[in-house]
């Protein structure tokens, strides 16, 4: 070796591999460094989900349009849900735009360790990658129908307060949301295939407990902390509030939501993180 | 000052055996928590499971701009030793220090979609191998040049044939360029032109003063490219010295295995495959063969019900998994073809002597039926060798030769008179 290649070589960064054991750390610089990865994983679900579709991208837009429109018929018109004197279709439709972020990002991390496998079984990089990537998969679809929603605001002559400022704070909530349950169910699906049919139930479960039919006025004021608990309860009263300008007095609510979602994606990454050494050997 | 590239020290894996069953239901282990949840995890982690140490206490030092091969029988720990070392799945103790960047190459076109374009997929499986974007960008031309498919670039890559896939694939990954490559097997793919392109290309990489850590049955491939090798039997390192040395102890002594197949019945197959073996002209099992000893390849089946139109077949193969020859038992006997009557058979293929090269050949046997087609058994037998002695080449110069075959040949040969003819004139121009 030449004086020169051996200056190089103390140059070259060194890695250690040896067993880990007790707590291991999150490691975010990695993941930093691997966010091209993160890139491309995020762009090839989103080419990919609407290759070989008749409607292409338009099914981002006819989900939460239809699903307003079952909902405005049968619960507005029919069962006369209150709808904090918004118009009915554009109250659902508030919530439903984060919901379908949500249900489809959480769905989407949920299956993506196992949709993963040929990957984590041949390659190294960070396995936070695969369900980050999944959740951020589903803002495409989001943005599109928000658009639908931009439009609609503009027919009912609805507008926002400078509350809409804090809305990419809410989209933020609904992502960790889907994030921390995801990483939940990804990381339990390595080692049990039954998460696969857990899920369907799940979203519907939860759907209900969310007040995107119904407002949470509905819910006694005693009970709202509580049911903040359900950070998708937060969320999308948020979105009503920073949206349609509606003040349902729903703060205590929100940051019960911002609290259960820290708590539930906190235990979501050290519960990943613990099972990621062995992800390659199970799966 | 140690400045190795890879210094791996008493580095060892243990895995749990029943590995098919390492994915249990959620019930099953909510049922184990609620009999005794107080060892619900633990139970299952000491003595439900045995566990097998798929290597053991393996050390070495790789330097710098050194091509290392490792070689060994299946399950020897090859593969496990480079998921370590790429860092997909983590030792069970030892250590390891790396210097420089990794790149590994466990399988040709990870991450592939198949949905996807050519050029989707460069960038994709780039980013999956760890390159940057601008990287890619940068070596773009020069990916689609090597695997010639520049025409079929906004195709998607599931109507690709194989051939234009692999070669993408292996394009990709070796404009990979990392301080240290990691390799598995990859080679084992494409024509043979292609094949030589890429042994070539990491030829090219190894000579720029990359680490190279080759994975392979390639026999051929690892004496050309790595000039020291490792060799691992049963999880344990046996030998690590010149490539030539050991790959000569790990063919003379046989640490491949047994090289012979039995199957159970299966009655509710027509015609099934029992036994294959290698042996001696006088029927006794083995697998190393002198030159001069004719060999052969001894298959036995059962015969269930009456069939018609069926043949044993026997593969060989050199384990650069060039064919040598195909040959069927009808072959010599056309009215094999006709109906077969139950029974148990036994049927034996003669090699010749004094004409197999020198080297390691493997066998497949099977048994087809020609129409409707149909493959009743495809069975790999093994390896068998060829010892390189009292060959031509060696009883004559003392070197070995390349090829397949060393058979005696006959040359002809007669001094001609100086008026003669000779080939002056192309023979061809006579024929009107």
């Amino acid at each position: 070796m030449t004086a020169e290649e051996r200056s190089n070589a103390t140059e070259l960064p060194v890695t250690h591999i040896r067993p880990t054991s007790g707590l291991v750390s999150l490691k975010l610089g990695e993941l930093w460094e691997y966010r091209e990865l993160l890139f491309f994983l995020t762009w090839r679900d989103i080419k990919v989900r609407y290759k070989q579709t008749a409607l292409g991208a338009a099914w981002a837009i006819l989900q939460p349009l239809l699903t307003m429109l079952v909902f405005t018929i049968f619960f507005g018109r029919l069962a006369k849900i209150p709808s904090d004197n918004v118009p009915y279709p554009l109250f659902a439709y508030t919530a439903l735009l984060p919901w379908q972020l949500f249900a489809y990002s959480m769905s989407q991390a949920g299956n993506s360790m196992v949709a993963s496998q040929q990957l984590i079984k041949k390659i190294y990089f960070p396995r936070l990658v695969i369900p980050i990537s999944a959740v951020l998969g589903g803002l495409v679809d989001f943005c599109l129908a928000f658009v639908v929603l931009i439009g609609m605001m503009f027919y009912y002559q609805v507008v926002p307060t400078q509350g809409i400022l804090l809305l990419p704070f809410f989209i933020l909530l609904a992502l960790a949301t889907a994030l921390a349950v995801g990483l939940w169910l990804s990381a339990l699906s390595v080692k049990y295939r039954d998460v696969r049919y857990t899920l369907p139930f799940l979203t519907q479960f939860w759907l209900f407990i969310t007040p995107i039919a119904y407002p949470s006025s509905l819910v006694p004021e005693k009970w709202r902390i509580l049911y903040g608990l359900n950070p998708m309860a937060g969320v999308v009263e948020g979105f009503r509030w920073a949206l349609l300008g509606k003040s349902g007095a729903f703060g205590p609510m929100i940051l019960a939501s911002a609290v259960a979602v820290t708590v539930l994606l906190i235990g979501g990454l050290a519960y990943f993180k613990s099972l990621e050494r062995t992800f390659a050997d199970v799966v | 000052m140690n400045q190795s590239a890879l210094k791996v020290e008493a580095v060892g894996k243990r895995f749990q055996l029943g590995a098919t069953e390492s994915y249990t239901t959620l019930r099953e282990s909510l049922v184990r928590f609620g009999k005794a949840p107080w060892k619900a995890t633990r139970t299952r982690r000491n003595n439900d499971n045995p566990t097998i140490w798929a290597l053991e206490d393996i050390s070495f030092d790789v330097d710098h701009g050194e091509v290392l091969g490792i070689i060994g029988h299946n399950g020897a720990g090859k593969s496990t030793l480079l998921k370590i070392l790429s860092r997909i799945t983590e030792p069970t103790r030892g250590s390891i220090e790396i210097r420089g960047r990794v790149g590994s190459l466990l399988e040709v076109g990870t991450g592939f979609h198949p949905e996807l374009t050519g050029r989707e997929n460069i960038f994709l499986n780039g980013a999956i191998l760890g390159m940057k974007r601008v990287e890619i960008r940068r070596k773009f031309d020069e990916i689609v040049a090597f695997a010639e498919i520049e025409r079929f670039l906004d195709t998607p890559v599931k109507r690709f044939s194989s051939g234009m896939y692999m070669r993408l694939a292996f394009a990709v990954a070796a404009h990979l360029d990392p301080e240290i490559l990691l390799v598995d097997e990859v080679l084992a793919v494409g024509d043979l032109a292609f094949q030589n392109k890429c042994l070539r290309k990491m030829k090219d990489v190894s000579s720029t003063g990359r680490t190279v850590i080759l994975v392979s049955h390639n026999m051929g491939a690892i004496h050309r490219l790595c000039p020291r090798c490792l060799l691992l039997d049963h999880g344990r390192l046996a030998m690590d010295g010149p490539t030539e040395d050991v790959v000569r102890a790990y063919i003379a002594h046989g640490i491949d295995e047994v090289g012979i197949v039995t199957q159970p019945p299966a009655p509710r197959k027509p015609i099934h495959l029992r036994r294959a073996y290698t042996a001696t002209r006088e029927d006794n099992h083995q697998r190393d063969f002198r030159f001069d000893e004719g060999l052969s390849i001894v298959v036995e089946f059962e015969v269930n019900r009456e069939i018609a139109d069926c043949a044993v077949w026997v593969g060989l193969r050199t384990v650069e998994q060039v064919w040598v020859l195909g040959s069927t038992d009808s072959d010599s006997d056309e009215s094999r073809l006709g109906t077969r009557n139950p029974g148990y058979y036994r049927t034996q293929l003669d090699l010749p002597a004094s004409w197999l090269n020198a080297g390691m050949y493997e066998v497949v046997v099977g048994i087809n039926r020609q129409s409707p087609a149909k493959s009743f058994d495809r069975v790999e037998v093994g390896t068998f060798n060829i010892l390189d002695v009292d060959t031509p080449s060696r009883l004559r110069t003392g070197q070995s030769r390349p090829g397949v075959l060393q058979p005696f040949l006959d040359w002809q040969q007669h001094q001609l008179a100086a008026d003669e003819p000779a080939l002056l004139e192309d023979p061809g121009e006579h024929h009107d």
